[in-house]
């Protein structure tokens, strides 16, 4: 999600970063562009017209007509106020000090509260903690044979008792307490914010638990209406903060960046898939830089190192920068990554991507990988460990082999040879440049760079431009430091978001 | 750290590589003797292989005669007290009758803030800005052309337009839903949506209304994925008083609507409604699963006559993508726009109808068998641009 915000803004930043001089005119403009990019990206109306009237503020016309890069500037207060708006700290939960720590789910129907009441019970449980689930759902058909199949597969215990939603969540934190379980997860029934009838049930649900933590669950793809529900609920219940689910679709989640902006509560958790793992801690100056396209280096770099074998990448990378990787490394190496998650989704992570790249890569499924594989497979021994022997016949008996085409042999290697020629040059501290991908690798061109020369420097420099991300990625100022905003912090931390894995 | 470096290679040569083949798939002429793998996906429950590229069907299924298998939490004389609902009804509770736009109405003159109130009225009621930009150069234009002259008559003009544009696709009158068949055949109302959009209730409701109608209705539990989504079908089979073709969890979707549509031509049903699993629009795998669903249930004796669209009424934007690509994989006829009892508007319905020319067929206000209503231009776009209810 977010990418067409981000590729419209880059855009936007691109044209204004090319002039030497900005007219109130071109500001006005450039502001207005701005307000339909956040609107198509479902940012609600009151919050985009705040969001472009702060951005006008940063950069009053004097300011701009003084300054030597007044693009630069203008773009400068878009990633400045993005990052005021989105940043803050992810979220800590403290414990109570007399188990068991209360949670209780609200929201409207369909956002995936159920759902995401089972995923927080498994990720309490990683925590190393007991949680209860507790279906005070009596509403919709089934809802508590649904959590009750969740909790199963989740093995977690699970609760619902009596025939009042107001009783049965109050049962199920007696319940917590006499079994020992140090976390109660209260799922509730969807009910509309102008429903007053419910919106006092959950209220006495509330009373009657007194949650330590209460979350209002919102789907990604809500429009508009999402600020007018999240102040009614919080009106009603004081929320401490807020899920966002079904992540992993391609709506732009504007919602998010509204209901931040309206409550000023965080998001405390978002979901990316179907799956009980698929729940983790929301990273707000992490998403602020996948926002600006400057991705999520953070998340790339944890989520490489719970699945990779590093010993053995390391190897492999030895070999990618002497130029004597082969065919043969590669088939390792994509097995190995594609453990990491979808070839789309790590490319998410991965600043400054063009769209094209990212395009391109959203569409590599398993399937697609598996035809890559059958070329590399259909290649001989000596071919896969020199592609330089590999001529014209040879292209054509590899693409038979394969079912594929000729082009797409060729292209493959073209392809392979080109990262053989990029990595290479790095190997020899040259800067290297990839001809034919529309520029849109400078990002991870420099981020290689620094992987292999000085890791210290790249986590440095992660840290310092404020929200994170590379200087050389669309929105990031060039000057180091001045980026700097809310809530970002070089310290890595534990559990990084998972990337939307594929299907189920 | 230097794993970093190993991602980087692979995803460059992947990517690249990938531009070529995803460019030659879109392209008709595909090279032949390119066999598509199998796909097998985990599932949550028990592994089931999601074969989507031979239109195998195991049978795995269990029927749920019209008797209640789950408490019925509705009890009878609910259903049979609440009145027919109306778009009025639904939406007087968050925003009272058409007032239209007070301001704009007063105004006799037509103002620079007149402009930004419909504009606002209409990107808050999720129109978007392609449509609002659209409709707004019109009535710029007959401004300047001095056919409308004050406020009152601006907005008259502007609700003619929506109305206009929401005329443009053939919409079959009180929600009437097709089905015409050949001779032998059972039509199939195949319901489609992401995930908590209200398909499962949907069902629900147009089980009720056709069996009201004296039709014979036969229910097929097509999500078999989500936990206890057959149970919350079997219920609103119970509630509605049909029957229910419910499969074993983790069984093949198709194979369930299959069966479904066999028994419903044995025995003389008149009409088969399946329910599929919540499923986002970008999941290639999944959208394809969706597509072989379609395929099987239109195999004889089944025909499958509508395909109907749920879209949440909160939703903003990305609807319109929900409708793209769903239509473009299994040939949507209708929209069902639900939730519209909430304080969402659903404006996005303006964009999916005059880009895609899908016409919406019902609107979802509540969550009882009856909250059905037929979508009516007119009441839809009276709803759109009235007040809000503390303005
Ligand atoms: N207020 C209101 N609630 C509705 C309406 N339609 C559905 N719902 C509620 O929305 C929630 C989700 O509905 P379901 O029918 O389970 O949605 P679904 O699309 O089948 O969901 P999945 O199968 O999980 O993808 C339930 O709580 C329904 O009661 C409606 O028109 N108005
Ligand atoms: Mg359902």
């Amino acid at each position: 999600m977010f990418d067409a915000l981000s590729d419209r803004l880059e855009r936007i930043g691109g044209r204004l970063r090319s002039r030497g001089r900005i007219t109130p005119a071109d500001l006005a403009e450039a502001l207005s562009e701005i307000r339909t990019a956040l609107l198509e990206a479902d940012v609600e109306l009151s919050v985009a017209r705040a969001f472009c009237d702060n951005v006008a503020a940063r950069c009053s016309v004097e300011a701009l007509s003084k300054s030597l890069t007044p693009g630069q500037q203008v773009v400068k207060a878009v990633h400045e106020e993005l990052i005021a708006v989105l940043g803050g700290e992810t979220l800590k939960i403290s414990y109570a000090s007399r188990p068991p720590t209360v949670i209780l789910l609200a929201g409207l129907q369909g956002a995936g509260k159920t759902t995401t009441a089972a995923k927080l019970a498994q990720w309490f449980k990683a925590q190393g903690r007991n949680p209860l689930l507790v279906a005070a759902d009596l509403q919709r058909p089934a809802a508590i044979e649904q959590l009750r199949i969740l909790a199963e597969q989740a093995g977690v215990a699970f609760s619902s008792s009596g025939t009042d939603p107001v009783d049965v969540a109050r049962h199920g934190v007696e319940e917590g307490f006499r079994l020992g379980r140090d976390v109660v997860i209260l799922d509730t029934a969807g009910r509309l914010s102008i429903d007053q009838a419910l919106m006092a049930e959950v209220a006495a649900i509330s009373a009657a638990t007194s949650p330590h933590y209460t979350f209002l669950v919102i789907d990604a793809m809500t429009g508009q209406d999402a600020v007018h529900t999240a102040k009614a609920f919080d009106e009603t219940l004081a929320l401490d903060g807020v899920v966002l689910t079904k992540l992993d679709g391609d709506a732009r989640g504007g919602a998010a960046l509204s209901v931040k902006y309206v409550l000023g509560k965080p998001i405390a958790f978002a979901s990316t898939g179907e799956k009980l793992g698929d729940l983790d801690l929301f990273h707000p100056d992490r998403m602020a830089d996948r926002i600006l396209g400057m991705g999520d280096v953070l998340s790339l770099i944890e989520q490489a190192e719970r699945t990779i074998d590093t010993e053995q990448a390391a190897q492999s990378a030895a070999r990618m920068l002497e130029g004597t990787f082969t065919f043969d490394d590669f088939l390792d190496q994509m097995n190995q990554v594609k453990k990491m998650g979808s070839i789309g989704g790590l490319m998410k992570l991965m600043p400054g991507m063009s769209k094209q790249m990212r395009d391109a890569a959203s569409q590599i499924d398993d399937g697609e990988i598996a035809r890559i594989e059958g070329m590399v497979h259909s290649m001989t021994k000596a071919e896969r460990q020199n592609p330089d022997l590999i001529d014209r016949s040879r292209q054509a008996r590899i693409a038979r082999g394969s079912g594929r085409s000729v082009a797409d042999v060729a292209q493959l290697i073209k392809q392979f040879k080109q990262m053989s020629k990029m990595m290479k040059s790095l190997g020899a501290g040259k800067m290297p440049s990839i001809p034919g991908l529309g520029g849109g690798l400078s990002g991870a061109r420099q981020m290689a760079q620094l992987a292999k020369s000085d890791p210290a420097q790249l986590q440095q420099l992660l840290g310092q431009s404020g929200g994170g991300g590379l200087p050389s990625a669309p929105w990031a100022p060039k000057a180091p430091g001045v980026g700097g905003g809310a809530g970002s912090k070089n310290k890595k931390k534990k559990g990084g978001r998972v990337t939307p894995p594929k299907g189920r | 750290m230097v794993t970093i470096l190993i991602i980087i290679g692979i995803v460059v040569v992947l990517a690249g590589a990938g531009v070529v083949v995803t460019k030659r798939r879109s392209s008709p002429a595909l090279g032949a003797g390119t066999p598509a793998p199998q796909r097998i996906e985990p599932a949550a429950v028990a592994p089931v292989v999601l074969d989507t590229t031979t239109d195998a069907v195991p049978a795995d299924v269990a029927v749920v005669e019209g008797a209640p298998v789950a408490p019925v939490v509705t009890p009878a004389d609910e259903l049979s007290e609440s009145t027919p609902p109306s778009v009025g009804a639904a939406s007087a509770k968050s925003r009272g009758i058409f007032a239209g736009l007070r301001a704009a109405r007063r105004l006799k003159a037509i103002e620079p803030s007149t402009w930004d109130e419909l504009e606002s009225s209409l990107l808050r009621g999720d129109v978007g800005v392609t449509t609002t930009t659209r409709l707004l150069e019109t009535l710029r234009a007959e401004v300047a052309a001095g056919t409308v002259t004050d406020g009152s008559g601006l907005l008259e003009r502007l609700r003619s337009l929506l109305i206009a544009t929401l005329s443009q696709v053939e919409r079959p009158e009180h929600g009437e839903l097709s089905l015409e068949v050949a001779a032998g055949r059972v039509p199939v109302w195949l319901l489609v949506g992401v995930n908590g959009v209200g398909k499962t209730t949907t069902i629900g409701k147009l089980a009720y209304r056709a069996g009201g109608e004296g039709k014979k209705v036969l229910l097929a539990a097509g999500d078999t994925f989500r936990a206890a989504a057959g149970e919350q079908l079997a219920t609103w089979g119970a509630r509605s008083e049909v029957d229910v073709v419910l499969g074993a969890a983790g069984a093949d979707p198709s194979a369930v609507i299959f069966d479904a549509v066999q028994r419903a031509g044995a025995r003389g049903f008149d009409v088969v409604i399946a329910d599929t699993a919540g499923r986002l629009h970008n999941k290639v795998n999944l959208v394809e699963e969706l597509k072989k669903i379609r395929r099987v249930a239109d195999r004889e004796p089944g025909q499958v006559t509508e395909v109907l669209l749920v879209i949440d009424a909160t939703t903003g934007q990305n609807a319109l993508q929900q409708a793209r690509q769903f239509t473009e994989a299994v040939s949507v006829t209708g929209i069902v726009l639900s939730k519209f009892d909430g304080s969402a508007r659903g404006g996005v319905v303006v964009a999916i109808e005059a880009e895609l020319k899908i016409p919406v067929r019902f609107l979802g206000v509540g969550e009882h068998a009856s909250d059905l209503i037929a979508f009516e231009p007119i009441a839809f776009v009276d709803a759109l641009l009235a007040d809000d209810p503390v303005a």
